[in-house]
């Protein structure tokens, strides 16, 4: 069912914690430079989707292939080595270093550089941070403490660490969360620019719809562990099975108005 | 076979102490998050007072009435610490917590010293337990009997408090989530003190009731400190049956260890510990907890090379120690020599615990280890100085590399408690292996040689190596595996998120931390002259956490300002007094609540407040263009 070219091709995943399934037998693909939306109403299993596919969890069966590589299991840093880049829900950082430094890491991790004791590391990869900060907008905040900043450019610094590892892909839990509307709506359109220049294929989950409908090439809907809906962002606002799980079957509210009782 | 009933029974017997003190400490971890290092301490305290009171009154109820009385008081003296320290440090890091309670144990030691005399003391024998039985011919103790029962019948009553009281459900609900329990309308400053109150009370009645069976005497807090530290270790932390259960493995462990292998009976139980930590982390009834909130620690200040002007104030301080030989007298070159070794001594650590996050309670190991390898390659292979000072650290390199893979699969309070353990595994077989390393009676006659020998040249030597070490130290924590080992203090998830394998870069750091503590301890072996087991001693681990924090914790040079500051310091108090152990306590303890950041940390915080002095208007022009 994958196409060659899938960048990410999943099938069958399936995880349950004790007696709740929490994703069943979910299967999909992601093509080079395709923004993939998977919403769902919380409890749908999104994050859970997430972990895995990152290395963080292990599915209980399924199998992801990730860039032609059969990833399932992997841990995290095997995953992003493969060249995957992730944004957490709630940002994770090194709040004791300096926002280039942030970057400056993630690069000299990329070149294979950990294990060097004698190299200085502020002077190393400094100009490619510099671009990368550039790139989110954050080239003013590059000798602040990361841990004095304000959420929305720990937002911006995280998007600037993923795309270290120059990415094929990038794994964005809620990139959004917690930011203002304003900022949101510029994240975003940062992050599919980019997307689309580098040709990187993204997958990530949101909450707000403004968001996913404006920049999804194609959304996924996740209801209790199922795949409910698949398309794009036009099929799936006519989908009745979608309008039903976000805004209830309507049944009382149906009711109500059928006999004309006082509301 | 009777022998061996009798013997699984002694152990049953020492089973009860140990879990009356556990269980304490457990209590009061569950609900403060606190581990209690005084909490020997307290049991000491609640024998002495025991035996003073038992000695007072006579009679079966002076007795008994003097033990429950003794316990008493001292949970009396553990909520007046509990309402003036503890409430000042419950949000600390827990090193600090860690710190702040082993300054209260210095203090109590030379206190009782003060007040009951540094000489054992046997205690009454129990009114009503005073004959043994016969069991197959072979004699039991009733008292043994007695305190048998006496253990499970704590653990009954602790169960019944906990169940079936509405402060036990307090006390089980704010062990799973104070915070919730605070946002319900519950004072929580007395339910911790009250909490506190109990623990104190049942290690102080564990305390007292050993004294028909043993002697009391000033060194029995730490004993039983590290015996309590690996029963909670593997009962797990906050588990009451868990004390319990561990309480007996470890004391059979010990009563049939003796038998078995009288060389290594200490080994014994710190291998099961081990086993246990590998297999179940969280130890055999503890469970598995989330990551305990990340202290973000007390500044974010990020660190920064030596600008030149400050690496010619290096140069020129290293210039005037270098210059020393030239105006002091041979001992103050020997006291130079050995601040110079510590100053290694407290780098390494300090790579450890401040760039890495692991606050290692058993550094010394690797210090005595560098030590002994000395000794060994000088002694035994005639080896020349050179070779000797070359490859004594392996040891330590060694030891590191075995105890530090096992330790970084932990981290927070159970690493320090880990890391402890392991060095009291070094020390019992420095200790215990008489054959090879001589013993209580050490390793004599390691001298440096000629070339060496002078102060002025040992001074100089001694010197050379802490200035070396410190700049080889400085350029890791500057190097790509220096940011990947804060990278993963920092933020385990996002490092292992960008390619970082956490563990192996821990390790690899303890690695080099022991290293260097090894390159120490092989200069201290030819300083003295000789090596004991006090080389990698408790007293010795707890001397260099002491250092890193009297510099500052958050700091790159903390450690080597905190070492020359702290070792001057403790060199010229055993001079002038006595009570040395009770200054240092006190002054640990002054350090942790007034005083966190250190000598070094608060002069950047003066420093860095005059340079952001003219910059709030700089800050805000660059926010708003970045809108």
């Amino acid at each position: 069912m994958s196409s060659p070219s899938a960048l990410l091709s999943v099938e069958g995943l399936t995880k349950s914690y004790g007696g709740v399934h929490a994703v069943r037998g979910v299967s999909f693909a992601l093509k080079a430079g395709e923004i993939l939306a998977l919403i769902g109403p919380n409890g749908a299993g999104k994050s859970t989707c997430f972990d895995m596919l990152n290395g963080q969890k292990s599915p209980d069966s399924g199998r992801i292939m990730l860039l032609g590589e059969d990833t399932t299991g992997r841990a995290p840093r095997e995953i992003w080595r493969l060249g995957v880049g992730r944004t957490f829900q709630i940002t994770a950082t090194f709040p004791t270093m300096t926002v280039r430094e942030n970057v400056q890491v993630a690069l000299v991790s990329h070149r294979g550089q950990l294990f060097n004791l004698f190299a200085s590391t502020p002077k190393l990869a400094r100009e490619e941070a510099g671009r990368l900060l550039e790139l989110v907008g954050m080239s003013g905040y590059a000798d602040r403490p990361c841990g004095e900043l304000a959420y929305g450019d720990l937002k911006r610094l995280e998007l600037a660490v993923a795309l270290a590892n120059q990415p094929k892909l990038l794994l964005m839990d809620e990139p959004t969360a917690g930011m203002a509307p304003r900022e949101r709506v510029e994240l975003m359109r940062l992050t599919a620019q980019i997307a689309r220049e580098k040709s990187i294929g993204v997958l990530f989950t949101e909450h707000d719809m403004d968001v996913v409908f404006e920049h999804a090439d194609r959304i996924l809907v996740l209801n209790r562990g199922n795949l409910i809906a698949e398309g794009t962002p036009a099929e799936v606002r006519g989908n009745p099975e979608v309008r039903a799980v976000y805004l209830g079957e309507g049944l009382v509210y149906d009711a109500r108005h059928r006999d004309g009782a006082p509301a | 076979m009777a022998f061996y009933i009798v013997q699984f029974l002694t152990g049953l017997a020492s089973a009860a102490s140990l879990f009356l003190v556990a269980s304490g400490l457990s209590i009061i971890f569950g609900v403060t998050r606190i581990v209690n290092f005084a909490h020997g301490a307290f049991y000491m305290l609640g024998a002495y007072l025991a035996f003073t009171l038992t000695e007072r009154f006579s009679g079966a109820l002076g007795f008994w009435g003097g033990i429950v009385a003794a316990a008493l008081v001292v949970a009396v003296i553990g909520v007046v610490i509990e309402m003036v320290l503890l409430r000042r440090i419950y949000h600390s890091p827990e090193l600090f917590q860690l710190l702040a309670t082993f300054g209260l144990t210095l203090m109590v030691e030379d206190l009782v010293v003060l007040i009951w005399g540094p000489s054992d003391m046997l205690g009454r024998r129990a009114p009503g337990f005073k004959g043994a039985v016969d069991f197959f011919g072979q004699n039991i103790p009733s008292y043994e009997l007695f305190l048998i029962v006496l253990g499970p019948v704590v653990l009954g009553i602790l169960w019944l408090l906990f169940q079936r009281t509405r402060w036990g459900v307090l006390v089980r609900a704010a062990t799973q989530d104070r915070d919730m329990v605070a946002a319900l309308g519950v004072n929580q400053k007395w339910l911790f003190t009250s909490v506190f109150a109990l623990g104190v009370f049942l290690a102080a009645l564990g305390g007292a009731l050993q004294i028909p069976r043993d002697a009391v005497n000033h060194a029995m807090d730490l004993r039983i400190i590290v015996d309590v530290f690996v029963v909670v270790v593997i009962g797990g932390l906050g588990s009451i049956t868990g004390a319990f259960v561990a309480a007996v493995l470890v004391s059979e462990l010990n009563a049939f260890g003796i038998l078995i292998f009288p060389k290594i009976s200490i080994i014994l139980v710190f291998l099961v510990m081990a086993v246990v930590l590998i297999v179940r982390p969280w130890g055999l009834f503890g469970k598995p907890e989330a990551p305990a909130r990340r202290s973000p620690g007390l500044t974010v200040n990020p660190w920064r090379p030596l600008t030149s002007s400050e690496r010619l104030a290096a140069l020129a301080v290293i210039a005037i120690a270098a210059a020393l030989p030239l105006f002091a007298g041979n001992y103050a070159l020997t006291v130079g020599a050995e601040i110079a070794i510590f100053v290694i001594f407290a780098a390494s650590l300090h790579f450890l615990m401040s760039v890495g996050g692991l606050a290692s309670f058993g550094h010394a190991a690797y210090f005595g280890l560098g030590a002994y390898g000395v000794a060994f390659l000088a002694k035994m292979a005639g080896l020349p100085m050179i070779a000797c000072l070359l490859l004594g650290p392996l040891l330590g390199l060694l030891g590191a590399a075995v105890f530090g893979f096992f330790a970084v699969q932990l981290s927070g309070v159970y690493f320090a408690m880990l890391t402890l353990a392991f060095a009291q595994i070094v020390w019992s077989i420095a200790f215990q292996w008489v054959e090879v390393t001589g013993g209580d009676n050490g390793i004599l006659g390691v001298w440096p040689e000629k070339w060496a020998a002078s102060p002025s040249h040992f001074y100089w030597l001694s010197l050379g190596i802490a200035v070396l070490m410190v700049a080889a130290l400085r350029v890791v924590i500057f190097s790509p595996f220096g940011f990947a080992l804060r990278a993963t203090r920092d933020s385990p998830l996002r490092g292992e998120a960008i390619g970082i394998n956490g563990k192996r870069i821990q390790w690899t750091a303890f690695v080099i931390a022991g290293s260097v503590a090894g390159v120490g301890g092989a200069l201290f072996a030819y300083l003295k002259g000789s090596v004991f087991p006090d080389v990698v001693g408790i007293s010795l681990s707890v001397d260099a956490l002491v250092m890193v924090l009297l510099g500052g914790v958050e700091t790159i040079s903390g450690a080597v300002v905190g070492a020359v500051i702290y070792k001057a310091l403790n060199i010229w108090l055993v001079s002038q007094t006595d009570l040395s152990k009770l200054v240092l306590g006190g002054f640990i303890v002054l350090i942790v609540v007034a005083f966190p950041k250190g000598i070094v940390g608060v002069i950047e915080a003066i420093r860095l407040r005059y340079r952001r002095a003219p910059a709030p208007a700089v800050l805000a022009q660059r926010i708003e263009s970045a809108e």
